[in-house]
């Protein structure tokens, strides 16, 4: 009973508390502009708005565009229940389960492409493939992530190995958790769309990526969407921060306290790199993802040469 | 597994990825003395219990030369050919980053595979000198301007310089002191044809030599 209720904590924590991430980046952004900002709820209020519009759709679209943003949602929420919280267990764990947590996003990212090419839009078909190239590069260095995170642990589940990472892992393995914790970094820029691979700021601009793919949303599809744009920045920088926080080796009450903490840092992180750097050409983003893919493998190769 | 030694050997190969991946002459050259501080700190990182003096002094000259020296010859070359950046490679910046990937794997799996007589210094040290030499030897083969088959050659001679600090751990300072100045002999020896190549025909693009006629 004591851990069925927290797990339904943990899930309706992070179901709160993802849109208030990126009022975070944002003031972030703001601060570094000189600006002072929109609030720290403004998706909230957002999605409260447009929770409460009609909705359009295009003649040309079928079922497809409508099923999408529903369908999108649950994958990242199925994600959500998969991935354990400041080392506590997952309220979904079975080994295994970190495959099902990659495929999740890549469902997510799926039916968007899908729903992005039923529009008939070729504004959008270019922002479903530039997605496609770009994620294609993006998983692999996932999968190699998380599969040297499950060599450095033992064992193949994202509970267990959560529980199994402490001091000592960091004391053994640390160059290589570092390299992982940088390529996961990278990933968890281009997956949410963030700066150095597309701009979120930007519509109507032809370098775009994420947001040309949602442009003929509106109302609630519109709000599911950017609901769970947010859901997937929480749960990936949940990967990341769980993995930083291990080194603290923290117990009992201050496990939670540092995690939150991590969220946060981690997003004011993400506004300081979204504030120094210009968003690259479409054309360095592959190397961009190169890079994050050497550091994948050899933090893989690193601790496979360790742990056997 | 000591800290300080995997992270100068990591350092080691992520500065041969970032010679893979940079376009910039000037980034390149950076690049390069960084891996040159990295292999000279790399004899007083393997030699455990605190350098004798003349590991510290063998890895403070090649710290000096390969940090300091050689990257200021490139960068006067570089001037002076007026060059900024590499413009079409034969091999593109994401294939050769592909590439290195593999080469990575590849010389983790020949080292498991080479038992080698002598166990170096760590476990790693070994892979990582065969990942640096195989790509300094394709950064050399796959660039067309000059100073950047100098870079290679020069990535090239820290693979060989880490691997000898692997598998011998000792080696008399008169040898090193050797090999370093050979180095140095053939870098300035570039240099110079660098220079000649660029006053004979405006650019140092190697592959447009191929059509002279003697």
């Amino acid at each position: 009973m004591k851990t069925l209720l927290l797990h339904a904590f943990m899930l309706f924590s992070g179901l709160i508390a993802a849109p208030f991430l990126l009022g975070v980046i944002n003031r972030t952004k703001a601060l570094f502009a000189g600006r002072k900002g929109a609030p720290l709820f403004q998706l909230y209020f957002d999605m409260a708005k447009l929770l409460r519009k009609g909705v359009t759709y295009s003649r040309t679209t079928t079922w497809i565009f409508r099923a999408a943003p529903v369908i999108g949602l649950s994958a990242v929420m199925t994600a959500m229940t998969l991935m354990p919280l400041a080392r506590m267990s997952a309220p979904l764990s079975f080994p295994g389960d970190l495959v099902l947590f990659a495929y999740c996003l890549g469902l997510m990212r799926f039916v968007t492409v899908l729903a992005a090419l039923d529009t008939g839009s070729s504004f959008e078909g270019m922002g479903a493939s530039r997605e496609v190239q770009f994620s294609a590069l993006a998983e692999p260095v996932l999968i190699i992530a998380i599969a040297a995170l499950v060599c450095a642990a033992g064992s193949p589940s994202l509970t267990a190995i959560f529980a199994a990472m402490t001091r000592a892992t960091w004391q053994a393995l640390g160059p290589a958790l570092v390299l992982i914790v940088a390529a996961l970094l990278v990933i968890f820029l281009v997956e949410n769309a963030r700066i150095p691979v597309d701009d979120p700021n930007t519509h109507l601009e032809l370098t775009m990526i994420h947001e040309v793919m949602v442009l003929d949303y509106s109302g609630p599809d519109l709000a599911f969407i950017l609901y769970a744009a947010s859901l997937k920045l929480w749960v990936l920088g949940t990967l990341i921060v769980n993995i930083a926080i291990s080194f603290l080796d923290l117990h009992g009450f201050f496990t939670p306290l540092a995690f939150t903490a991590g969220m946060l840092v981690l997003a004011v992180l993400v506004g300081i790199i979204e504030s120094i750097m210009a968003r690259l050409s479409l054309l360095k983003v592959p190397r961009l993802l190169m890079g994050a893919l050497v550091l994948a493998v050899l933090a893989f190769a690193f601790i496979a040469r360790f742990t056997s | 597994m000591t800290a300080l030694q995997d992270t100068v050997l990591v350092l080691l190969v992520l500065s041969s990825f970032a010679l893979l991946g940079a376009s910039r002459l000037g980034a390149c050259i950076r690049f390069v003395a960084l891996q040159g501080i990295v292999t000279g700190l790399l004899p007083i990182a393997v030699s455990g219990h605190g350098p004798t003096p003349r590991v510290a002094v063998i890895g403070a000259t090649v710290i000096l030369i390969k940090g300091f020296f050689f990257p200021h010859l490139l960068t006067r070359a570089m001037r002076e050919a007026q060059t900024r950046r590499e413009l079409q490679p034969f091999v593109g910046y994401v294939t050769s980053l592909a590439f290195g990937v593999l080469a990575l794997i590849g010389s983790f799996w020949l080292d498991s595979r080479l038992n080698l007589p002598i166990h170096g210094a760590s476990d790693l040290v070994v892979p990582v000198a065969l990942a640096t030499m195989i790509i300094g030897l394709f950064l050399i083969v796959s660039r067309r301007i000059a100073v950047s088959q100098v870079i290679g050659f020069l990535v090239l001679e820290n693979g060989i310089y880490a691997f000898g600090v692997a598998i011998v751990r000792d080696v008399p300072a008169l040898i090193e002191l050797g090999i370093l100045m050979d180095v140095f002999v053939a870098v300035f020896v570039m240099g110079i044809a660098i220079y000649h190549i660029n006053r004979e025909f405006d650019h140092i693009d190697t592959d447009r030599l191929t059509m002279l006629k003697g």
